[in-house]
């Protein structure tokens, strides 16, 4: 389904990402763990290539990219909307409606009209439990119903997988909750999912296997069970021992 | 020889009146047939160039980025007056004769286009980077994610010092006067200079100008506080 082959990227002469392989199949959950600085950001993000690597072929669905050699717009492009991604601060359009956030890339890339678009994105809202709240602007909303709606505007694109950076790190702790639950629930309808998240009990009840990336490698990969109770490099026992698990 | 007269005479007063009576009418006519048509014409060319030179200043493109900053460069390193002066009273001489009312469209609106695009490129990079790569992961192209998402961001934001330019604009057309165009200002000139009233007539001409101002800073009041409903006082920007 996704395959990330000989992934590079520096950011001038700092290599973050260091030659990585990344399998992940078709509706699994794969949680991306690691110290702040090890390059999580920078692999959700090259995935959707928000960033550019340096090398390495990416694969989804059957569509390729291959960094080795000179990748068009017009490709980055079509292969960007096979993905939707989350960002820890949401990022939401505050100039639009809740509704407007999720019609917008309809009517505008999808080439939906403006009616198909807002039957559709009642439905996404009706979904993360948003539907009375669809004509408010984000400044009007919570941060977890903003969350909420931004997960809504990326799942209208209908992605072949979801890349969520930290969903629930700008949160209050009250309303981690809210946002977890639609995650669940989307990772329970089948939906393939890589998430970034200190959530280790999501990571536990959710996911069906955790990477542990240290400075720009995967040290170490495995079912949760395995890697929260019997780490086997020094490294994850550490990261893990800081955070109490 | 009640000309000379320095004191406010009962005649004098009575002569202020007559002269207020008969030039308030070309005043104002000066003001509705040129000095505001002037501002709203020019105010809009000036605009679209502005957003072009805005983003060419913003652009990857290295030859658009020279081409637009010397642009730039050059409209606010130089006086207004001397840029009408060059196009109304210079290009004649290599052979282009444009009439007065054109001459200043042209000279107001290469003003405002470049003045605005400073206050509009400033407004588009204010837009935190995470606009674009929310754009950018819905698959919006760059063209798409500038006019659907960053660019009406932008214009909220550029909306108090653009109508603070379009006020300044009002108030400097009144340098066309000096290439012929017949506006409030150049009609009290040609007053005054038939009664010798230069103090009343220019504060006549002065009145008119502050009223169109004065209308126009409470319309500017009206669309902020619109656009706080709309995007929320904090900018909402997340
Ligand atoms: N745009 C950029 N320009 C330069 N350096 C960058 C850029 N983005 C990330 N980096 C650097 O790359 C390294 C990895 O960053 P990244 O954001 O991927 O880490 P992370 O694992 O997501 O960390 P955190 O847990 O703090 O979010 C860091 O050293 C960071 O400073
Ligand atoms: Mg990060």
């Amino acid at each position: 389904m996704i395959s990330i082959q000989g992934l590079k990227k520096s950011f001038g002469s700092q290599e973050v990402i260091k030659n990585v392989d990344l399998e992940i199949e078709q509706g699994k959950v794969v949680v991306i763990i690691g110290p702040s600085g090890s390059g999580k950001s920078t692999l959700l993000r090259c995935l959707n290539v928000l960033e550019t690597p340096n090398g390495g072929v990416l694969s989804i669905d059957g569509q390729k990219l291959d960094f080795n050699t000179s990748v068009s717009k017009k490709s980055i492009s079509a292969f960007r909307r096979l993905t939707g991604m989350v960002f820890q601060s949401y990022n939401l359009f505050p100039h639009l409606t809740t509704t407007g956030n999720v019609t917008e890339g309809l009517t505008t890339v999808k080439g939906l009209s403006h009616k198909e678009a807002v039957k559709k994105a009642e439905l996404l809202l009706d979904k993360v439990g948003l539907a009375d709240h669809k004509d408010k602007h984000p400044f009007q909303l919570s941060g977890g119903q903003q969350q909420r709606v931004a997960i809504a505007r990326a799942l209208a694109m209908d992605p072949k997988v979801m890349l969520f950076d930290e969903p629930t790190s700008a949160l209050d702790p009250e309303l981690v909750g809210e946002v977890l639950r639609v995650m669940k629930d989307l990772a329970h309808e089948g939906m393939t999912m890589a998430v970034v998240t200190h959530e280790m009990r999501f990571a536990k009840e959710v996911a069906d296997e955790v990477i542990f990336i240290d400075d720009g490698v995967i040290v170490e990969r495995g079912a949760p069970a395995e890697i929260f109770n019997h780490p086997k490099h020094e490294r994850t026992k550490k990261f893990l021992s800081l955070l109490q698990v | 020889m009640y000309l000379n007269t320095i004191a406010l005479s009962p005649e004098r007063i009575q002569r202020f009146q007559e002269i207020a009576s008969t030039s308030i009418g070309p005043l104002i006519e000066g003001a509705i047939k040129y000095t505001i048509p002037l501002a709203i014409i020019a105010f809009s060319i000036g605009l679209i160039i502005a957003i072009f030179t805005a983003l060419a200043r913003i652009s990857s493109n290295k030859l658009l980025r020279a081409i637009a900053r010397v642009y730039v460069s050059i409209i606010r390193g130089t006086p207004l007056l001397v840029q009408l002066f060059i196009i109304f009273y210079g290009l004649p001489t290599i052979g282009i004769t444009i009439d007065p009312f054109p001459s200043a469209i042209i000279g107001f609106s290469l003003n405002v286009g470049a003045y605005a695009s400073e206050i509009i490129r400033a407004a588009i990079l204010s837009i935190p980077k995470g606009q674009w790569e929310a754009a950018y992961s819905i698959g919006m192209n760059y063209l798409q994610a500038l006019r659907k998402i960053v660019l009406p961001q932008a214009a909220r934001v550029s909306v108090p010092p653009l109508s603070n330019s379009f006020i300044g604009l009002v108030k400097d057309t009144s340098l066309a006067a000096t290439i012929l165009v017949a506006e409030t200002f150049r009609r009290a000139q040609e007053i005054a200079s038939m009664n010798y009233e230069f103090l009343f007539v220019y504060i006549m001409a002065a009145l008119v100008y502050w009223v169109i101002c004065f209308i126009l800073s409470i319309i500017q009041g009206r669309i902020e506080i619109r656009l706080d409903r709309v995007v929320g006082k904090s900018g909402g920007l997340s």
